[in-house]
Order: structure tokens, then sequence, then C-alpha cells
């Protein structure tokens, strides 16, 4: 046995900008075991709740992630909206779909342009991210932000898409289709790509199931869960099969987001043809009293608040379970044996969001 | 196959200049939507202080008395509520972003404002 010797991997590292310290532990090149720690940027939002009236807290929520912000506006408001029984219009659950396939589109690219610049792959990344721009100005064309949308409220949404800008949008939607289709080309096909991805840390689909892995991880080791097929907002209308992939290795998590940026594309069309007429909003009387777990399924997996109110117009108690979180512990699990060349890839292969797990 | 998609994307890179802009030179892209940050006009504000009771940053002061309005421009985040709560229209949202600084920046202004005089009842009276 050669001498063991500690790497320390993060909180800064140039292919990871996301502060997670992980300490690799290695025998020669080899990873042997890994130890994570996390804590460098806890911002406590969720003490925020006593000093926010509920219905401002929406803005708080939104400002938990940077890049799935407009789904944690949504879980959040979902909750409330359960424990007040408030119904939403038809119209705002379609537009909140729009949105949030949109996010999710905008975020499967930036990580795929993540994940070829962790594996060398430069011009691929340029790519994804310029795709990414056109999700990011139909964003900011129908919400008013790029990054955070702050278009999500309890009882609805603040704003509506005029019928003008909702047939432009399904127009321009056949040519980003084409790109992406391009661009999932290269990933899925191109041989440097499958070399180093294929066979990469595989997951069987047991360890996933039994370490509690979520969104893109699990699926790609044929865990097939998706929140979406509960149907909140309107997905149940819409109609909606997960995207799995079986094999659980770097290649089939990538391959599972590059079939997701088409199936959002597939919601996203679906629900502007079939987007009802009416209001957007309701009004929202009285303050909430009682407790929810309200779900959400995000890029990244499945997001938790739990919301208690007491009456008050301040709640009582939050708390946000984050999809990373749960991808953590399989992590873990992926890193011994590999060599330490790869950890970056496979880091990145969970698609780790460390500012929303430590909000 | 491979060499094919190579040369399209070459191509197509090569035709459609580059992806990026030059900014600030160039200036950033907007909508009509953009929420870049948030004007005052002290000429129509009549202190209501819904604005500040709404603003989930607490970015927005009034003093009623002083007839002063402050916004704290690093605690906003340009959230849109403060401008859809005015029921007179003194806030309104421009397109530009506020421009990064060194210095906290709080600006004040002060209400100019003035309550138009009641209408005298005379009419009323002379057609009575
Ligand atoms: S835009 Fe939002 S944060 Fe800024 S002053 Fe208005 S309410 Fe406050
Ligand atoms: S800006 Fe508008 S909401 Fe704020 S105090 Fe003046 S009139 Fe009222």
């Amino acid at each position: 046995m050669s001498k063991r010797i500690v790497v320390p991997f993060g909180p800064q590292h140039p292919v990871l900008p996301e502060p997670i310290h992980l300490d690799l532990v290695l025998e020669d090149e080899l990873v042997v075991d890994v130890v994570p720690s996390i804590g460098y940027i806890h911002r406590g939002l969720e003490q925020l709740v006593l000093k926010r009236e509920f219905t401002e807290y929406v803005y708080v929520a939104e400002r938990i992630c940077g890049i799935c912000s407009f789904m944690h506006a949504l879980c959040y408001s979902q909750g409330i909206e359960h424990i007040m029984n408030i119904e939403v219009p038809d119209r705002a659950k379609y537009l909140r779909t729009i949105w949030s396939e949109c996010s999710r589109l905008h975020s499967h690219l930036l990580w795929l342009g993540l994940f070829a610049d962790g594996m060398g792959f430069e011009n691929l990344f340029m790519r994804s991210w310029q795709l990414r721009e056109s999700v990011l100005d139909v964003l900011e064309d129908t919400t008013g932000g790029r990054v955070i949308q702050g278009t999500c409220k309890v009882g609805g949404v603040r704003r509506d898409i005029g019928q003008e800008k909702l047939d432009e949008m399904h127009r321009t939607l056949d040519t980003f289709e084409e790109n992406c289709r391009d661009l999932g080309d290269v990933f899925l096909n191109d041989g440097s790509v499958k070399y180093r991805l294929q066979g990469l840390s595989v997951i069987p689909r047991d360890d996933a199931y039994a370490l509690g892995a979520a969104g893109p991880t699990a699926r790609a080791s044929g865990v097939a869960m998706d929140h979406r097929e509960t149907g909140y907002a309107a997905y149940g209308d819409l109609g909606f099969k997960p995207v799995v992939e079986t094999a659980g290795d770097c290649y089939a998590r990538c391959a599972v987001r590059v079939r997701e940026l088409y199936s959002s594309i597939d919601i996203i069309r679906r629900a502007i043809e079939g987007m009802p007429e009416g209001p957007i909003d309701v009004k929202v009387k009285g303050t909430p009293d009682g407790e929810y777990f309200s779900r959400v399924e995000q890029p990244r997996g499945e997001v938790v608040h739990y919301l208690r109110g007491n009456g008050t117009k301040h709640l009582a108690r939050a708390r946000i379970r984050t999809p990373t979180l749960a991808n953590i512990p399989i992590l873990v699990k992926m890193l011994p044996g590999i060599q330490l060349a790869d950890v970056p890839v496979v880091v990145l292969s969970i698609d780790p969001c460390i500012s929303c797990t430590e909000r | 196959m491979g060499l094919f998609k190579m040369t399209k994307t070459v191509l197509r890179n090569l035709a459609g200049g580059p992806a990026t802009r030059c900014y600030p030179a160039v200036p950033a892209r907007t909508s009509p939507l953009t929420r870049g940050h948030v004007a005052f006009d002290p000429a129509t504000c009549r202190s209501c202080g819904i604005c500040s009771r709404r603003c989930p940053c607490e970015a927005i002061r009034l003093d009623k008395e002083a007839k002063v309005w402050e916004i704290d421009r690093m605690r906003c985040i340009a959230c849109g509520d403060c401008v859809e709560g005015c029921p007179f229209e003194s806030l309104t949202m421009e397109q530009e972003y506020f421009p990064p600084v060194t210095e906290h920046v709080v600006e004040h202004y002060t209400i100019t404002y003035v309550k138009p005089e009641k209408p005298a009842k005379k009419p009323a009276e002379e057609s009575a």
C-alpha cells in the first residue's frame, strides 16, 4: 500500500465556483476516501420569515438561489396557497409552468456549459452559454429580470404574457430546439466526450435510491422520480413523462439533462398552445394558519419548503431542503475509486448548488 | 458526419459575428419590462407611505413631517413592489441598472407636492 495523502479541494477551486470543501484522501492518484464539508456561505434566509410578511417573503425565497430562483418562489407560493386554500387561476398556472421550464432550460444549459468546461471542452462551454443567453432574453422580455424574475406571488403571478409575445415565443421555439439538438448532439455523440464520461463513477439504481439521490442524478441511475409527475401548476394538464437513463455514469447524468432540454421545450410549446384566458391572480385575504410541505421539481431535483403559519402575518417557521443537500451523500459514494483528474467532472455531474444548500 | 457538423458550426460562428457585446461602450440589452432602478417624482408624491410599508427590504424611508423621501440604493433589490403599490404614480421603474459604486448611496428627495386648494364651494352655493 502506498502512502496516503489528503488533498483539499475547494471551497475556492478554479473548476468549481461553488464553495464546497472536499478532503480527498489519495493513494497515488486514486481517490480512496472523501470528507465533504459545507458551511461557508450561510445567510440565514429561513430566519427572515420572522421579520418579513408572508407575502413579502416570496422575494426572499426567490433569492435563495440564482439559477432556480423562480422555482423557489413557486414552491413557497404553492405552500402558502395550500395552507390558505387559495385556488390559483388557470392562466397563472400555465404562466408559472412556462417560466419554470424556461428556468430549467437556462439552468441545464448553464450546467452543460460548466460541465464541458470541467472536462476541458472550452468551445462547447461557450456555445452552451450562447444558447442560454437566448433563454435569458425571453425571461427578461416577459418578466423584467434575467435571473431574478420576481413574477411569482402568493395567489398567482404579477405579470401576464401578451398573446403577441406568446406567438413570437412559439415561433422561435423551433429554431431554438434545432440549436439545442445540434448542441445536444455533440454532448451525446462526440467521441472525446464519450471517452471522458462513459463508465465514470457508476452509481447503481439501488444505491441511488437508498442514498436518497434527487433529480437528474437519480434519474440517470434509473430511478424514475420526478415531482412534475404529480401535476402541480399546469403539468397535470400538459402530460409529462420523466426522462430516465439507466447507465448511472457521468455520461448518463449528462444525457438526462440534454434530453430534459428537449422535454422542457415540448412542455413550453404545449403550454403556449393550451394557454387559457382569464385572470392571473386572486386577492389574498387573511393570514396563513397551518403547516405544509411544499415540493417542486427544480433543475437539480426536488426542493422541499416546510412552512408553518400561526395565524399572524409572519410565518412561525420555514425550512428548506434543497436538492444538492440530498445529492451530497451520493457524491461521497461516487468519488472513491476514480482518478484525481476526474474529480472535478464527477463533482460537477451532480450539478452542485451550494449557495442554495446553505441558504 | 462529425467533420460536417464542425464545419457547419465554424461557418455559423464566422458569419454570425460575436455573441457578446462591448459593454459599457454598447449599452446592455433591455426590454420595456426590465427592472433597472426606481425613479421618484417628488412633485406628485402625497406622502401616503404605502411604498415604504410594502418594501420587503426596508429600503424606503419616508418622513411625513419633514417631507423627505429617501431610498437606500444598496438595500433596494429592484423588485418593483413599491412601483406597483404607489397609488399616485410617483414611482417608476427605469430600465437602466444602477451603476456600480464604491460608497453607500442613499438618495434624499424633498417632496414638493402641494395639496391643491379645495375648490371653493361658491359655485354650488350659487346654483342652490
Ligand atoms: S423596488 Fe422593491 S426593494 Fe426597491 S424600493 Fe421598491 S419595494 Fe423596495
Ligand atoms: S411614492 Fe407613492 S406610495 Fe410612496 S409615499 Fe409617495 S405617493 Fe405614497
